[in-house]
């Protein structure tokens, strides 16, 4: 068992809707080792998201619960943590950035205003101290004449701009954790580009860990070393990022790498597609959820849900059949 | 795909202004520039895609050729005709023949009229069909997009956002027009879900000789999908090229960089691949850069390249580039 950072064991979280109560993540275990970036794929309503903000207390109870699991960080159980207990954990030693850079800044503050609150309030560092860090950090996100711009209010920034600030404030605490809720999925591909770069030489000098979550098989790619792909509120499939897109087992992953056309093809190839529409699920599953899309799907695959198992190398697949033969696993 | 040289489309220097009005008697003190000067073919059976980062005017472009806006300047000829000039009853008429898709599947439905109402609409409104009559054709285009004819009688928010752009295309072929404007018509959708209708929009292409202008940010999936290819920077056409000719080898530094921008879901490729970072964000529409456009973030910018436009030019038969320097990348 290596030595993980963040050790996340059978989290399972449900939302109480009118409708009935839906199992947004039913059974997550997964570690995060120290400077490790994890890429978490999946599609919408996979429990992605869901699963990172429960680690971090950011589901709203009610209507979300976390029925079962444990999320051990540094000798403590995130999970039993107090609502204050949690708080100064959350931006100092795990931070968060969102996709939506537009919505997460307050319009009523200044950057500089937004960006010195948690150093004042998690380094305990005076308003002169704060302001002078801030703007190390806005020069170290690459955003020029930043003592200046400390001033301006987020509508004075672009999208892109306001990324990096949401990176800066993530980063101000130093941090031993980042993770990044699609944070370049609504910003243009040559600023997701420099993003992407931006995170990369951040890694590279501050050395944290990072979890980005993402529905773009190709950001990930050649950012992540490691890679879980998530369907129905579940891992499905979790290996080295070489192996994974080398390699894919189950039969979402090779259907969601199927179905992306890329850059270096040429056209005319019809894509694959994966048929049907992803399960909202009212009740825990008892079956593989992907079951009813699947086409190797077997009779096993409607009566008992696989659990992830390891096929070496530390690829580890959810899937009662092996894709590489069509036939049942031995 | 049979491609005939014959131009179903034609756009002859497209321009699009909206003014800003400003102060206590309105007074029009500037323009957004969305358009400007815009030229192109669409021939028929063809799909052109038209490619850009936000508010670079692809959007624009397709809803001023179908007069949706009135163009500020410049002609649009519709199988000769030219649509601009067109009086308001004519142009109603010209509408059975030019469709188009939209990007958000939640807005585009109305949420008060049934699905068979919405697809039926456009038959009673050109008097094409009544009655049962009615009833019979949108089952029938039901049955064509893959969905259960029964869904008739169903309302817009019972269905999946995938669902809801099939619901969309099966209205926008109801007149059986030949040209169609899909404007991001996958960008809403979940990976899984974007091919499966790409893959609709390919078929019904090839069944009824459909032409196509595909506006889109995913270069990905507009190589894929486009014969020929357009690419839009700040309101200007820099490049237009054969689909493989402009991917393999783009000759507008605008185009190199955006497609060096793009990941590939593929690690290996991806640690070796080299990015041309682009600095900063794209100019203000209101007061573009003077003479070409691109030239505040252009890696080769020259002198001249602040005082002249550069001409639309053919640099390789059919290949079209907008910048004085092109030369350098035959």
């Amino acid at each position: 068992m290596p030595d993980y950072l963040l050790d996340v064991q059978g989290l399972e979280t449900t939302f109480k809707t009118p409708e009935g109560t839906i199992h947004a993540v039913n059974g997550v275990s997964f570690g995060l080792k120290e400077g490790e970036t994890l890429g978490v794929v999946g599609e919408s309503g996979c429990g992605k998201s869901v699963t990172m903000l429960s680690i971090l207390g950011l589901v709203p109870n009610p209507p979300g619960e976390i029925v079962a699991g444990s999320a051990s960080f540094a000798g403590q159980d995130l999970l039993q943590m107090s609502s204050s207990e949690i708080r100064h954990v959350r931006g100092s030693q795990i931070s968060m950035i969102f996709q939506d850079p537009m919505t997460s800044l307050n319009p009523v503050l200044t950057i500089g205003r937004q960006l010195e609150e948690p150093l004042m309030l998690h380094l305990n560092m005076t308003k002169k101290q704060a302001e002078d860090r801030a703007a190390e950090l806005l020069t170290m996100v690459g955003i020029p004449n930043a003592r200046e711009r400390l001033k301006d209010y987020p509508h004075q920034y672009s999208g892109g701009m306001r990324q990096r600030v949401m990176i800066a404030m993530a980063l101000s605490c130093s941090p031993q954790i980042l993770i990044a809720d699609e944070p370049t999925t609504a910003l243009d591909v040559t600023i997701q580009a420099q993003i992407v770069d931006l995170v990369k030489r951040l890694r590279q000098e501050l050395g944290m860990a990072i979890v980005w979550i993402t529905h773009d098989l190709g950001v990930v790619a050649g950012l992540a070393q490691r890679m879980l792909v998530m369907y129905g509120g579940y891992v499905v499939e979790e290996a080295e990022v070489g192996e994974l897109y080398a390699n894919p087992q189950h039969p979402y992953t090779l259907g969601l790498l199927n179905s992306i056309p890329r850059l270096d093809q040429k056209e005319g190839k019809k894509l694959s597609s994966i048929e049907g529409l992803p399960p909202v699920l009212y009740e825990k599953p008892t079956a593989c959820p992907f079951a009813p899309r699947c086409k190797w799907a077997i009779d096993r695959c409607w009566v008992e849900n696989p659990l992830l198992e390891d096929i070496g190398n530390g690829h580890r697949v959810a899937c009662w059949v092996d894709t590489k033969t069509g036939r049942a696993r031995s | 795909m049979t491609v005939n040289k014959e131009a179903l489309l034609n756009v002859e220097d497209l321009t699009m202004h909206f003014p800003i009005y400003k102060g206590l008697f309105r007074k029009q003190v500037g323009a957004v520039h969305a358009v400007d000067g815009v030229s192109f073919n669409v021939y028929r059976g063809e799909t052109l895609g038209l490619v850009g980062e936000s508010g670079c005017g692809k959007s624009t472009t397709g809803r001023a050729i179908l007069q949706l806006y009135h163009p500020t300047r410049g002609t649009v000829n519709f199988e000769g005709r030219n649509l601009v000039e067109m009086k308001k009853e004519e142009l109603r008429h010209m509408r059975r023949k030019m469709q188009m898709i939209f990007q958000d599947p939640y807005a585009s439905l109305n949420p008060r009229m049934s699905v068979g109402e919405i697809i039926g609409e456009p038959l009673s409104v050109h008097k094409i069909a009544s009655g049962k009559e009615v009833q019979e054709r949108v089952a029938r285009l039901l049955e064509l997009v893959r969905l259960n004819p029964s869904f008739a009688s169903r309302y817009p928010h019972e269905f999946s956002g995938g669902q809801r752009q099939r619901i969309g295309i099966a209205r926008a072929v109801a007149l059986q027009p030949s040209f169609i404007v899909c404007d991001e018509p996958i960008s809403a959708l979940d990976v899984s879900i974007q091919s499966q209708v790409v893959n609709l929009l390919q078929e019904l292409q090839d069944q009824f000789n459909l032409t196509y202008l595909f506006i889109a940010h995913d270069l990905s999936m507009v190589r894929h999908i486009s014969d020929r290819v357009a690419v839009m920077y700040l309101g200007v056409v820099m490049e237009l090229a054969d689909s493989n000719a402009l991917y393999d080898n783009p000759l507008h530094p605008y185009t190199q960089a955006l497609l060096s921008a793009v990941p590939i879901p593929d690690p290996v490729l991806e640690s070796k691949r080299k990015r041309m970072l682009l600095e900063g964000d794209v100019p203000s529409p209101v007061n573009p850069p003077s003479g070409c456009r691109f030239r505040t973030r252009c890696p080769i910018a020259q002198p001249i390249c602040a005082e002249q436009r550069p001409e639309f030019r053919e640099l390789k038969p059919g290949h079209f580039v907008a910048c004085h320097f092109a030369e350098r990348f035959m």
